[in-house]
Order: structure tokens, then sequence, then C-alpha cells
């Protein structure tokens, strides 16, 4: 019972909480480009099958949507309730990244998003185009804004400390810290990545099942385009996101690559090996020797930083960065192959037949957002055992609560989001299997788009209101 | 203008969005059991479902600020209010879902009902009882971490009182956005909530002075009575004008709006009563204000584009403007 005291347990809740939260996030902000650009696509070149695409998407956009709307505000108050003294000593420069992303963002998004759902017969089409171009580029800045948050905390810059309080010197260098920029890109690639695995893969489901073959076709092509080109360029994002790490954070790149020496000029790249903090060794070893030095390094004996050369109170908690590494880039290496497999499959004309293939890419449907957990964990959790990284430790900053009052919430949180996320998957299930909407109803819609439907619902209201006042008479 | 004493009004101004907008949507979940007549309850989550997204938005931007602006009163306030406002956010999460889920589901609808009617009483109950604690006072000591100190006859009724006040929000929006049955039904339920929720301030105002001296000392010392009276003079001028209204019929949107000065008039009440402290008697809004480097740099975003969000909010509304009963649309 030693481990169930409040700082544990506080930790564990955020990490369960944002956890939860991240997976509706990065599949939103990919999911409303994607529709954006059928929405755009379907007004270039009036083909209803873009329609259909968007009309589709949009249902499982809106409660995956939600889900991450609610999760959010949980997290906008945790770290009040759990880390209050986090708050107080990083307030004045994680609070004001946070403003300004529900000023330029969340309610940019919220406001748009009304439109984007239900306007459909109530503005004309070039406006609910804008409405939904508008929710994406929100889900956009959202992000920008909270990766630099989170950055800041990695690779901390742009600040003095004053009385144990963090004052700010100059916002450029707090919002582009030395790791942002990568940070950021990688995790939008990520999202959009995530929507894209999505869609292929319900397209693969219906191309496996032989149902709305024409626009599962359309779906797969698109995605698989984009894949192509996402996954390569995260390849190299990845690369250099983890060129950053070796230079600011050393320990965390050392629990990653599971080096123990202080100097190894030996890196192997490890293909399986479990980090033992006890006896500071990896046991099971199995690696392709001197492959971690060319790769980090760009030299044969390049020379790594391990995890000896810090104290063991300094050191992250390795198995778990190690492993959640090796998952993140075992799964991008997988979506890669996919990728490169759609482009042979199409020169051969076998994109929409090849069994394995649709196999393949109905199994990676969910494998962007474990991804996506994946490479958190070994951002959040390699950052550990400090907040704010080298400045901050975690212990020092949770809120002195009764542990039994975080652990009932820590219940009552697992309870409640593993309710939730049944239900989630339940209601994404119904709406892939209920199919896309069918031409014939679209059809019918285009008719009451094209009376601009604002001017539609005010003539509406007009003859409402006049049979309302004869009624009264 | 004073930087901190702006950003305590720009606060004030986001508690008071929140509180109008919110308020009704989370007004129509607490009114959901008295509509129980079929397609009703339809009517009521379509009039609120294209914007209770945006009103609660207002809710993350007031915690953003005092986490940005007031990161003292933020880090106290919530951790020593730990369990309400958890209650509050699991009470949001259950609402918040039901809006999706709800016209998406065929068999398990009773519980979407339930789970957006239970959410958003309980989360205006916990509003309430954290509002009635900041005015009592919170504990100097260790205590508030770990005693009750929330739950006292007072944040009970306060408790109430704010479910009292969204459900009549509420109940005047389905006023101005219905027709026939619904409209006559909600006049009906408005009516009543309007005089329990003008008792309640008159009771919660006397409670408040008679057990805060502080607070008796501000609206009773000197001539400050005669300055203050239009406070709840006023109120009495919204109440009335509101019942007539709903009596007549003649103005339909305008006991909504009675409703909103409410609101707004017992926030000032609230300001007025313990102005300049942010936890009462213990941190006052210049002691708990972040560096002015700070402030600086949220003052153009703040200045920029609240006034563009009112906008844009403005006209997502226009957009739905006139009776639910005209936008069946979904998508």
């Amino acid at each position: 019972m030693e481990h169930l005291n409040t700082e544990m347990l506080s930790r564990v809740q955020f990490a369960f909480t944002v956890s939860f939260h991240i997976i509706f996030p990065s599949i939103t902000i990919g999911l409303a480009t994607l529709i954006a650009i059928w929405e755009g696509l379907w007004l270039k070149t009036h083909d209803p099958r873009y329609l259909q695409l968007a009309k589709f998407w949009i249902k499982p956009f809106a409660i995956t949507f939600g889900m991450g709307v609610v999760g959010g505000i949980v997290m906008s108050y945790e770290f009040g309730t759990n880390f209050s003294k986090f708050s107080e000593i990083a307030g004045p420069v994680l609070g004001p990244l946070l403003v300004y992303e529900v000023l330029t963002a969340f309610f940019l998004e919220a406001g748009f998003l009304g439109v984007m759902l239900f306007g459909w017969q109530r503005v004309g089409p070039k406006v609910h185009f804008i409405s939904t171009l508008v929710v994406a580029i929100g889900t956009w800045i959202s992000s920008t804004w909270i990766m630099a948050a989170n950055s800041w905390m990695q690779t901390p810059a742009g600040y003095k400390i004053v009385n144990g309080v963090f004052h700010v010197d100059s916002w450029m260098d707090v919002i582009f810290n030395p790791s942002f920029p990568y940070r950021v890109t990688h995790m939008l690639l990520a999202s959009f990545i995530t929507a894209c695995l999505l869609v292929a893969g319900v397209s693969a489901f219906y191309l496996l099942k032989k149902q709305h073959t024409n626009f599962a076709k359309k779906g797969l092509s698109m995605t698989m385009w984009m894949l192509l080109v996402l996954t390569l360029v995260q390849v190299v994002v990845g690369d250099q996101s983890g060129l950053e790490v070796k230079e600011h954070q050393p320990a965390k790149l050392a629990a990653i690559e599971g080096i123990w020496e202080a100097k190894e000029s030996n890196v192997p790249l490890l293909l399986f090996a479990i980090p033992n903090m006890k006896t500071e060794q990896n046991d099971y070893q199995v690696g392709i020797p001197h492959l971690g030095s060319l790769i980090l390094t760009h030299s044969f004996d390049g020379a790594v930083t391990g995890l000896k050369a810090f104290p063991k109170e300094d050191r992250p908690y390795a198995p778990l960065v190690f492993w959640s590494f090796r998952i993140m880039v075992g799964l991008g290496i997988g979506m890669v192959l996919i990728a490169l497999a759609a482009l042979v499959l199409r020169r051969k004309g076998k994109l929409y037949e090849n069994k394995w293939f649709l196999r393949a890419v109905a199994f990676f449907t969910p494998m962007g957002v474990v991804s996506t957990i994946a490479g958190w964990y070994v951002a959040e959790v390699g950052r550990q055992p400090w907040v704010v990284y080298n400045l901050v430790r975690t212990a020092d900053v949770v809120s002195p609560l009764p542990a039994q009052r975080v652990l009932f919430t820590l219940i009552a949180f697992v309870i409640i989001y593993s309710l939730l996320g049944l239900v989630y998957l339940y209601f994404m299930r119904k709406l892939i299997r209920k199919g896309p909407p069918k031409m014939a109803t679209l059809e019918k819609q285009l008719i009451g788009m094209n009376a601009p439907g604002y001017a539609l619902a005010w003539v509406k209201n007009l003859k409402h209101e006049d049979h309302h006042q004869e009624g009264e008479k | 203008m004073d930087l901190p004493l702006f950003y305590f009004l720009v606060l004030g101004f986001a508690i008071f969005m929140y509180v109008s907008l919110d308020g009704f949507d989370l007004g129509i979940g607490i009114l959901y059991p008295w509509f129980d007549k079929p397609g009703e309850r339809d009517h009521l989550m379509q009039s609120i479902s294209h914007v209770w997204d945006g009103n609660e938005t207002w809710m993350v931007m007031g915690g953003a600020l005092l986490y940005g602006v007031f990161p003292a009163v933020y880090g106290t306030l919530l951790s020593t209010l730990y369990i309400p406002l958890m209650l509050m956010l699991f009470a949001l999460i259950f609402r918040g879902v039901a809006f999706e889920y709800r016209f998406k589901s065929d068999r398990s609808r009773a519980y979407w009902d339930l789970s957006f009617s239970a959410g958003s009483a309980i989360a205006a109950f916990c509003q309430g009882l954290v509002l009635g604690t900041v005015v009592q006072g919170i504990p100097a000591d260790s205590s508030a971490f770990s005693s009750l100190h929330w739950i006292t006859p007072f944040t009970l009724f306060t408790g109430f009182a704010v479910m009292a006040g969204y459900a009549m929000l509420a109940a005047c929006y389905l006023f101005m956005k219905s027709r026939h049955d619904i409209q006559a039904h909600a006049a009906n339920i408005a009516k009543t909530l309007l005089i329990t929720v003008l008792i309640a301030m008159v009771v919660v105002s006397v409670w408040t002075v008679l057990t805060q001296p502080y607070i008796y000392q501000r609206w009773f010392s000197g001539m400050n009575f005669v300055y203050l009276a239009p406070l709840p003079l006023l109120c009495l001028v919204a109440g009335v004008i509101s019942w007539k209204d709903l009596h007549s019929h003649r103005h339909e949107s305008r006991p909504f709006w009675c409703g909103i000065l409410l609101f707004l008039l017992g926030l000032a009440g609230l300001v007025i009563s313990i102005f300049p402290y942010m936890i009462p008697q213990q941190l006052t809004l210049w002691q708990a204000v972040s560096p002015k480097t700070t402030l600086e740099f949220v003052l153009p975003g703040v200045c920029i584009f609240i006034p563009i969000i009112c906008l844009y909010t403005l006209w997502g509304y226009r957009i739905f403007s006139g009776k639910v009963e005209d936008y069946r649309e979904g998508y």
C-alpha cells in the first residue's frame, strides 16, 4: 500500500485521463481536415462521391469530437486540482499559452462546429465549407498552442525564476523553445496519419465485405496517396525529433535506446531487451552492434550518454520508455510498408482486390491512435522525474490532498472512462455498419442546398408566424 | 487602467458569459423531468445541441484565465474544492456525451435522457456549492484539503439556488424558442422558477450579510446602501417585467433577457461583496496576479479576440434564430 500515496495517485490519474483524452483529438485533427478536403473537392468538382464521404465521416467525427471536448475540460482543471503548486509556479508561463489556445482555437472550433454539423440547410454550401475549414484550422491552432506548452515543459527556455515562480523573459523563446518545431510537426503528422488509417481501415473493411464498394474505393485510394507522403515525411521528422532529444534530454534518449554505460561508443540498435532499473543493465538483450551509433551520431563509433551518467533519482523509468518507443516505431514501419504496398498494388491494378493487403489495412484502423499514445508515453514518461525538465520535480508540486480523495476520483475516472470508451466503440461500430448515406438521399439534399439556406429558413419562419397569428384570430 | 483590475473584469465577463450561456443549456437538462410528452425531449435537446459546446468553452476560458493571470487563485481554489469540482466534471462528461449519443441511440435512449438530465442538474448544483463555499470563505489551514468545509447549510442552499436559476433561464429560453404547448408549459414553469429565484436571491443576500461581518460592512456602512440600492431594485424590476411577459405572451424574448439581467445583477452583488478579494479574507486580486510580462502578453489576445469571438458567436446564434421547430435538419 506504500505506493498509494497522493503523489502516485495524482500522477496515475493524470496519466490515465490524458491518455484517454488524446485518443480523440488525435483522430479529429486529421479527420476534420479530411472532411474539409472532401467538401472542398465536392464544391469544386460537383462529384457527389466527395459529398458522400464528407457526410458519412462527419458522424464519427461528431462523436469523437464530443468525447474530446468532455475529456479536455477535465484536463484544463486537473492542473489546478491535482498539481496546485505547479500551477502557482508555472502558471505565468503556461497559463497564457492556454488562454491563447482557448481564444484562438477552442472558441473557433465550437463556434463553427454548430454550423458544420447542423447548418447544412441553414447556410449556403460555400459558407458551410468555410465553417468546416475553420473547424479544421481551429484544431491545428489548438495543437500548436498545446504543443508549445508541453514542449516548454520538455525544453524550458525564455524564463527566469523569481522567488520560486517562473517569470517570462522572452515569449518568443518560450513558444519557440528548442523542441517545439519538431514536436508540433510530429504530432500534426501523427494526427493526419491516424485519421487516414481510420478512413482507410473502414474502407478496406467495406471492400472485404463487398459493401459500398465505390464509396470505399474512393476513400481507400485517397488516403493511401496521402499516407505515402505523410508516413515518409514522418520518418524524417521523427528522426530529427530523436536527434533533438539526444541534445536536450539525454536521459530520455538513454532510456529510449536502453543505454546504461555513462559514455557508450558502440551503441547497438536493440531489438529486444528488458532494462533493469535495479541492476543497471538490460536483461535478455538482442541487438545489432553499432547500428545505434550510426543512426544517432551518423558515425560508426559515435559516443552516446547512458543512464549511469545521471544520478539514480534523476532517471526516467526506462522499461516503459524503451518499450513505448519500440511500439511507436514498429507500428510506424508497418504504416510505411502499407503505404508502399498500396503503391505497388495500385500499379498492378489490384489495390481494391488483394485480400491480404485489405486485411492488413483493416487491422491498422486503430494503429495510428495506438502509435500516438505510445509516442506520448516516450515523451512524458521519458521526461520524469521532472515536470519541467531539470527544474521542477513532479513529486514537489502535487496538491496536498488526502490520498483517499484522489483514490476515489481515480476509481471514478476508470469506471466512467471505461464505460464511455465502450459506448464510443459501440456507436462507431453502429455508424460503420449503417454505412454511408445513399446517393438518392444526397441528391434530395442537394436540392435543399441549391436554395440559399438562410433565406429558406427565413421564409419558413414567416409562413409559420402567419399561421400562428391566424390561429390566434 | 490598472492591469490586474482589468483582468479581474475580464474574468468577471467570462464568468458572466459562462453562467448566462451554459446556464440556460444546463437548465434545459434540469427541466427534462417536466417535459416527457412524445417529442418534447427531442425539442429541448435540439434547442441547444448547436450551441452547448461553445457555451461550455467559456468555462475553459475562465479556467485558463485564472491559470495564467491569477495562478495562486487557480491553484488554491481548484485543489481545496477538489471533490465538488471533480463531481462537476464527471457530471459534465455524462451530459456532454449525451448530446451525440442520444440522437443516434435506439434502445438506450432512456439512459441518455437520465445521463443528460442528472448530469446537468449535478453540474449546476456543484457550481452552486463552489459559489457558496467561496462566499463563506475557505479555511486558511490544511483543513481546507481534508475537511468537508464545502458542505454547510449555506452552500447546499446556494447549490439549489443556482439550479433554480439555471432552470429559470432555460424555461425563458424555451419560451422564446418554442410554439404552442411547449411554449405555454415553459411559461408556467418559468413563472414558478422566477419567484423561487427572487426569493432565493433575498435569502442568500440576508444570510450572507448576517453571517459575514465584512460583507455587512460593505453594504451598510455609511451611505453605501443608498448607492447600492439600484441593484436590488433593478432585480425587482426585471422580475416584474419578466413575470408580465410570461403571463401575457406579448414579448417572447424579453423574459430571457430579464433572466440574464438577474444573473448579471447577482454577479455584480457578489463582486461588490468580496472585492478586492478573490478568495475572501485571504487573497486579493493584486496579491494573486501574475507578473507583468504575463499580463502584457495576454493583453492583445484578450482585446482582439474576445470581441471577435462575441461576433461569430452571435452569428452562430443568428443562423439558428427563430423557433426550434424550424430547424429539424440534422447532419
